[in-house]
C-alpha cells in the first residue's frame, strides 16, 4: 500500500511538521505520511518499546454516531456487541459482508451520549457510506474530518501526557475521555497499535501541529513514522487490513473472534453470521497464523507457504524483520491441518526453501495496562 | 586503491588484482535504511551486466542488486551473514557484496567516474 509521493496525495494536518522533523515522506492510503525520520525504521521502533513514540495517524477515518438507538444500526453491520459497551470504553470490531467476509476493522467507543469510531484511512469511504445507508431515523453519523489523530505510544507515553491531563494515569486498557489540555478539546483513549501502554489523541485540525510540538516535547518522546508503525503491529500480532484480513477472510480464520460478543453469538444476528457459525462448529479451511523463519531471512507478503512434502498450504501476509524480537517474523494464513504452534513449514522466497515454524503470537508481549 | 567507478542503480565498482570488488553507495544505503540480511549470489555464476544478482532486505522491503558489469561471481562477502549492518556502516569498505572477475574489463571503465555519480544522485533530488 505504499505508493510513491505524487500530487495527488492529501495531507495531514502534521505534513508541515513532518517536513520540518526530516520525515520521509510516501504515499500511503492516499495520504502523503512519514515512512521514517533521519532516526530510521529501527531506532525509531526500539525507541517505541524503551520510552515513547509519537506517530501521526490522522489518516485514518474518524466519526461519531448520535442519536437514540445509534448501538442497535452500528449492531446491524457488526457482530462487535455495542450495545453492551459502558460509557468511557472503547472495543475494537469487525464490519462483516452477507457472506461473512471482514469489510474492515475498527475501534468504537461510547462517549455517553454518541459513539466515536475510528476506522481504517483506505477503507473510509466505504464503510462511512456503508454505516450512513443502514441508519434508521433519528440515528446521525457526523465525520471529524477536521480532527487530526495523534498516536503516542511506548511505556512513557502515559506518564509523560499524564502531567497534562490528571486523571488519565486512572484509565486502563480501552478507558476513553474528553479532556482539555491548554485550551485543546482531546478525545484520548488509552489504546493503540504497537503492543505497548500507550494512547490516541484526537484533537482539532488547525490545533494539531501545536499540540504535537508539545507532546514531543515531552521527556522522551520522539516522532515515528509508518515504517516503525508497521513494524511494531506486526510484533505484536496485530492485523493489517488489506494484507492480513479482507472481505475473503472471516473472523473465525483470522483469530478474531474474540472481537465478536458473547451475546451476539448467542442472536447470529450479525452479517456473515451463518459462515462464522459453521466455522466455528466445523473448522475453518485456514488460519492465521505466526511464523519464525529460521535465520535471518524476512519472507514478505505473498510469499507462498509449503509443508514438508513441497504442495504450497498457505501464504505469508505479513513478514519483515522484527527489531525488538531481533529475527525475522511474519503471519499468514495455512490449511488448518498446518496451524498448530511448532509445525515445520518452509518459506518459499524467491524460489528457495526457507525453514520456518508457525509459532504463537504476540512476537513481543503485549504490555497493555490493564 | 584504484579509483571507484558507479552505476545508475547505486552500485560501486572498484578493480583490485584479477577482480572488480562491487557494493552499494552510501547513497543507496541511506535510501533503503536498516539493513537487516543480504541474500547473496553464488560463487561461480555467470551474470550478465544489470542482472539481478543479489537482494538486500531492509526492516522495511527487499531491493534487487544488480551486477553493473558482465562476468563471473569469485567471492562473496561473508561477513554480511553475521553483521548485514555492516551495508550501513560501511557501505564502501567492509559492506562490499560481493567480487565478480569481468568478462570486459572495458565495462568497468564505462560506468560514471565520482563526480558524474553525485551529479546524477543530485539530479534525482
Amino acid at each position: 500500500m505504499v505508493e510513491s509521493p505524487s500530487e495527488s496525495l492529501a495531507e495531514t494536518p502534521l505534513a508541515a511538521l513532518h517536513r520540518e522533523l526530516g520525515g520521509r515522506m510516501v504515499g500511503f492510503a492516499g495520504y502523503a505520511l512519514p515512512l521514517q525520520y533521519p532516526a530510521g525504521i529501527m531506532a525509531e521502533h526500539l525507541h517505541c518499546r524503551a520510552a515513547a513514540a509519537l506517530f501521526d495517524v490522522s489518516h485514518m477515518g474518524q466519526a461519531e454516531l448520535r442519536g437514540e438507538g445509534a448501538a442497535a444500526a452500528l449492531e446491524a453491520l457488526t457482530p462487535a456487541d455495542v450495545a453492551g459497551l459502558k460509557p468511557g470504553r472503547q472495543r475494537y470490531g469487525l464490519l462483516t459482508s452477507p457472506s461473512g467476509g471482514i469489510l474492515d476493522d475498527f475501534m468504537f467507543a461510547n462517549l455517553g451520549d454518541r459513539i466515536f469510531l475510528v476506522v481504517n484511512a483506505s477503507r473510509k469511504e466505504h464503510d462511512f457510506g456503508l454505516i450512513a445507508a443502514h441508519l434508521p431515523q433519528g440515528v446521525t453519523l457526523h465525520r471529524h474530518e477536521d480532527r487530526a489523530l495523534l498516536a503516542l505510544q511506548g511505556p512513557g507515553a502515559v506518564p509523560a501526557l499524564a502531567r497534562l491531563a490528571p486523571g488519565l494515569a486512572a484509565f486502563s486498557f480501552m478507558g476513553i475521555g474528553s479532556f482539555d489540555i491548554g485550551g485543546v478539546h482531546a478525545i484520548i483513549s488509552r489504546s493503540g497499535y504497537t503492543g505497548e501502554d500507550g494512547v490516541e489523541i484526537s484533537v482539532p485540525a488547525e490545533q494539531a501541529e501545536a499540540f504535537a510540538r508539545g507532546l514531543l516535547a515531552l521527556p522522551g518522546v520522539m516522532p515515528a513514522g509508518l515504517g516503525a508503525r508497521d513494524s511494531l503491529r506486526l510484533e505484536a500480532g496485530l492485523c493489517l487490513y488489506g494484507s492480513d484480513i479482507d472481505e475473503s477472510t472471516s473472523a473465525v480464520e483470522a483469530g478474531l473472534v474474540w472481537s465478536i460478543g458473547k451475546r451476539r453469538r448467542m442472536e447470529w444476528n450479525f452479517p456473515g453470521a451463518e459462515r462464522v457459525r459453521d466455522e466455528l462448529a466445523n473448522g475453518p479451511k485456514r488460519l492465521r497464523v505466526g511464523i519464525r523463519p529460521e535465520g535471518r531471512q524476512p519472507a514478505r507478503g505473498h510469499t507462498p507457504i509449503a509443508g514438508a512434502d513441497g504442495a504450497v498450504i498457505g501464504e505469508v501476509t505479513s513478514g519483515g524483520f522484527g527489531p525488538s524480537v531481533g529475527a525475522p517474523i511474519a503471519m499468514g494464513y495455512v490449511a488448518r491441518p498446518f496451524a498448530e504452534d511448532g509445525t515445520s513449514l518452509d518459506l518459499m522466497v524467491r524460489g528457495k526453501a526457507v525453514p520456518a515454524r508457525v509459532a504463537p503470537m504476540p512476537f513481543n508481549p503485549h504490555r497493555y495496562a490493564r | 586503491m584504484t579509483e571507484m567507478r558507479f552505476s545508475k542503480d547505486h552500485e560501486w565498482v572498484r578493480t583490485d588484482g584479477d577482480g572488480a570488488t562491487i557494493g552499494i553507495t552510501d547513497h543507496a544505503q541511506n535510501a533503503l535504511g536498516d539493513v537487516v540480511f543480504v541474500d547473496l549470489p553464488e560463487v561461480g555464476r555467470v551474470v550478465e551486466a544489470g542482472e539481478a544478482c543479489a537482494v538486500v532486505e531492509s526492516v522495511k522491503a527487499a531491493s534487487d542488486v544488480y551486477a553493473p558489469i558482465a562476468g563471473k561471481i569469485i567471492e562473496v562477502n561473508a561477513a554480511l551473514s553475521d553483521d548485514p549492518g555492516l551495508v550501513n556502516r560501511e557501505p564502501t569498505a567492509g559492506g562490499w557484496f560481493f567480487r565478480i572477475e569481468p568478462a570486459d574489463a572495458g565495462e568497468i571503465a564505462a560506468l560514471l567516474d565520482e563526480g558524474a555519480y553525485h551529479a546524477f544522485v543530485d539530479s534525482l533530488a
